[in-house]
């Protein structure tokens, strides 16, 4: 019965996102107020249907309802609680009941803080959004339904892909759906204000925080899924250039340019048709991304549904909304008449080439990712398109990224002269030369990768903690750190999110360039060096799991004769799934990971094992998420929720009793 | 902490152990042919996997193709010849990076050709930017003027 409601009301909301795509377009253009303030009983209506919907489905898989055949094929009544509930969105059907929740969620937010817009354009992005919506509601009822029944109940569940049995993965879709979809609001007001035919520094001020909300989302979602591709897929690697990788990484870099361009429109009313086709390219990449990995056109690891139906309709809702959208962009950019004037050397020119280069940069990841199909459909040829190309083609514009940036960031507005902006950043020019240098000089005969990759995470990290410093203006030091401590929310979060990519950056170079690797054949009771610490092999024992059986090595990780820590890594087989995954076992540190792995029992006796050093590979996800928190920072700016639209604060901030 | 990272970096730093191959039956006893053999089976795809190179993949293939790629360079071939071999036998697919010949070029010059229209672009969009410095958008109309006026509470 509750399946059945749960169908109905997806049917029910479909119906209600049709009319709300339409009405209030008319009633915006005609300038009928009832019909454009339909807008918002209908998203609030749209997202309680599917939440309805969505919890249907959730209560299927928690009561293990094997009438269910998606229940069937995903989860197993032995199954833990939290992988249950996760097994909702860990398949084709129930990921995209997600997906249109979360478009349903994000209209009706906007519908909600949309209080400060002008009742013509919060119509016109609702039903925009709304026309979103719309479509992919007819994508779940027409080829993904997830309520399809069985026509014989079986005993139990086929249990849900083991690889994705993990903590890791199991919230890493639902951030990553979180910024696919959260572009799609810009998407709307990108297309609202082409219909408008008006872009103001308002505009940018709206637009701005659902790009740092949709920015931060990914930004968290892409970390979790690489940081459980280190420690679960058992070789340690951290980044694939996988085209579903790759799917979700080019809307990260649009969206940040994305970030950086409506800054440029909210400050200085400039680059504003650039900013409305990076809207409506963001929140392209985002449906190409959902179109390689639901169509499977791309094959690769997470391509979990194949089905050239699904990808037929998948290409129409790319078809009909860029198309739509871009060519609405080719009437009507011309109109958007930029008003700022600034000089060559100024914030406003920096930021431009912050643009040209995360866009050229998305633009070398969407080559090399389609160039395989291109490739075999126009010159029939078939051939790959891997890690080593990326990594060569893509490496050189996070570099120049990365020597620009402390630089533009603290350039003045309009106009400012370069010398000038430089001498407060040589101190930090000088350090990072020097870290790099030290790097350079300890290590013998390998690539630049890791002096250059720490130069630039110094330079980063002590650039932004400049910016912060410049920011408190002339002043005594104590004056200074006070006013530092005060400065808005927004400064912050600007300098922790650059440093934190100055984070990440030294780790992934750190880790790509000094990596220690052994791998043997190891007796029980062996001990073995690698680098500055000895490992011993103690111990192979079965264990049973609640839903897979395990082989589990003990290993201690010693430090001359000081044990450091024991470790478990595993060989786990589960039977209903039949199929085996690798838990690699990491003692964790600051600056290096010991990331050990049990291979295969050995003919001669003994076990393979695998043993690396991973030398700051925690600085990648720790960076990460400093971004993620430079976003949330800058998000929590009071001046930017009032630009979100939010309601007037309810009472100034009560006083502390003192 | 200075110290610390300096002391982590420079045992990371000093191990010269060569790089293995997966599974340890198969390493050469040659530690240079080893670690030729390491970086071109980093290049090399595994062809019954999913965008898996044949050092990280289990695949029997993978394995089959590791153990010829070790044989090659027993034999005595250059890096070249044995990809030249490699792909030979397995064809173009088999590359990780597709060679720079051909219409491949369209994809190596995608990232710079791109960059450098960007850049064209961008040198005219700053310079028009900067051409209207004096235009009369600086300028206050009377109207805003009298705002001003008002707002400084003449």
């Amino acid at each position: 019965m509750v399946i059945e409601l749960g169908h109905f009301a997806l049917t029910l909301a479909f119906a209600i996102a049709l009319v709300q795509a339409v009405v209030p377009l008319i009633g915006a253009h005609k300038g009928w107020s009832g019909w454009m303030a339909m807008a918002e009983p209908a998203a609030t209506a749209q997202f309680l249907l599917t939440a309805f919907s969505f919890g249907a489905l959730t209560y299927a898989f928690v009561t293990s309802d094997f009438s269910v055949s998606l229940v069937v094929s995903n989860s197993h009544t032995l199954k833990p609680m939290l992988y249950k509930v996760t097994g909702v969105w860990g398949n084709h059907e129930g990921s995209m009941l997600l997906w249109v929740l979360i478009v349903t969620l994000f209209g009706a937010m906007a519908a909600w803080f949309g209080g400060g817009l002008p009742p013509g354009l919060r119509a016109r992005v609702l039903a925009v959004q709304s026309a979103i919506a719309a479509a992919f509601f007819a994508f779940v009822l027409f080829t993904s339904n997830p309520f399809t029944r069985m026509q014989a109940i079986p005993f139990d569940g086929r249990d849900l892909n083991p690889l994705l049995q993990d903590p890791g993965l199991a919230f890493h879709p639902p951030f990553l759906y979180l910024g696919y979809v959260g572009l799609s609001i810009c998407f709307s007001f990108a297309v609202a204000a082409l219909i408008e035919g008006r872009v103001d520094a308002a505009w940018g001020r709206w637009v701005r925080p659902w790009t740092l909300a949709a920015w931060v989302c990914l930004t968290i979602g892409i970390a979790l899924g690489s940081w459980w591709a280190y420690y679960e897929l058992g070789w340690g690697g951290f980044w694939f250039w996988d085209p579903v990788e790759n799917a979700s990484f080019m809307p990260w870099l649009i969206s940040a340019a994305l970030l950086h361009s409506a800054i440029v429109v909210e400050k200085r009313e400039a680059l504003k048709s650039w900013t409305i086709l990076l809207a409506i390219v963001a929140f392209g990449f985002s449906l190409i991304g959902a179109f390689i990995t639901r169509s499977g056109i791309i094959t690769s690891v997470h391509a979990f549904a194949s089905d050239p139906e699904r990808g037929m309709f998948l290409l129409l809702i790319l078809g009909v909304f860029m198309g739509g959208a871009l060519t609405l962009y080719a009437a009507r950019a011309s109109a958007m008449e930029a008003k700022g004037v600034f000089g060559t050397v100024s914030r406003e020119s920096a930021l431009v080439f912050n643009n040209i280069l995360l866009a050229v940069a998305a633009f070398v990841v969407f080559v090399g990712t389609i160039w395989p199909l291109f490739a075999e459909m126009i010159l029939d040829r078939k051939l790959s398109v891997g890690a080593p190309f990326f990594n060569m083609a893509f490496t050189p514009f996070m570099v120049a990224l990365a020597i620009l940036l402390p630089i533009g960031a603290i350039l003045p507005w309009k106009r400012g002269r370069l010398g000038r902006a430089l001498r407060p950043l040589l101190p930090a020019l000088a350090l990072a030369l020097a870290l790099g240098a030290l790097a350079w000089a300890m290590q013998t005969g390998r690539s630049a990768l890791g002096p250059v990759g720490m130069a630039l995470g110094t330079w980063l990290v002590t650039g932004a903690g400049v910016d912060l410093w410049l920011r408190a203006g002339r002043a005594g030091f104590g004056d200074r750190l006070r006013r530092i401590a005060r400065l808005p929310r927004a400064d912050w979060g600007k300098s922790v999110a650059h440093s934190g990519l100055g984070i990440t950056m030294i780790g992934v170079a750190g880790v790509m360039a000094w990596e220690v690797e052994d791998i043997r054949v190891a007796q029980i009771g062996d001990r073995f060096e690698i680098g500055s610490y000895g490992i011993t092999f103690e111990n192979v024992e079965e264990v049973q799991g609640p839903n897979y059986i395990s082989t589990m090595a003990t290993m201690g990780v010693w430090r001359g004769e000081t044990r450091i820590a024991t470790l478990t890594p595993e060989k786990r087989v589960y039977p209903v799934a039949r199929m085996p995954t690798t838990e690699a076992a990491l003692d964790l540190g600051v600056f290096r990971d010991i990331y050990l792995v049990i291979g295969d029992p050995q003919e001669g006796g003994g076990w393979a094992v695998r043993s690396h050093i991973k030398p700051f590979a925690n600085w990648i996800w720790g960076g990460s998420i400093i971004m993620g928190l430079g976003g949330l920072l800058s998000l929590s700016d009071r001046r930017v929720r009032v630009a979100a639209g939010a309601r007037k604060d309810s009472g100034a901030a009560p006083l502390p009793a003192e | 902490m200075v110290n610390r990272l300096l002391l982590v970096l420079s045992l990371a730093l000093a191990l010269a152990s060569p790089a293995r191959a997966l599974d340890p039956s198969e390493i050469l006893a040659d530690p240079a042919l080893e670690e030729r053999a390491r970086a071109l089976s980093q290049g090399l795809r595994c062809l019954v996997c999913r965008n898996e190179n044949i050092d990280d993949s289990n695949a029997e293939l993978a394995k089959d193709l590791r153990q010829l790629v070790r044989e090659r360079l027993v034999a005595g071939d250059t890096d070249a010849q044995v990809l030249d071999y490699v792909v030979g036998r397995y064809g173009e697919f088999v590359l990780l990076k597709p060679p720079a010949s051909g219409a491949n070029l369209l994809l190596y010059f995608a990232g710079p050709g791109m960059l450098g229209l960007g850049l064209i672009v961008a040198v005219f969009y700053i310079r028009s930017r900067r051409s209207r410095e004096t235009g009369p958008a600086e300028r206050l109309s009377a109207e805003e003027q009298a705002r001003l006026k008002e707002i400084m509470g003449d």
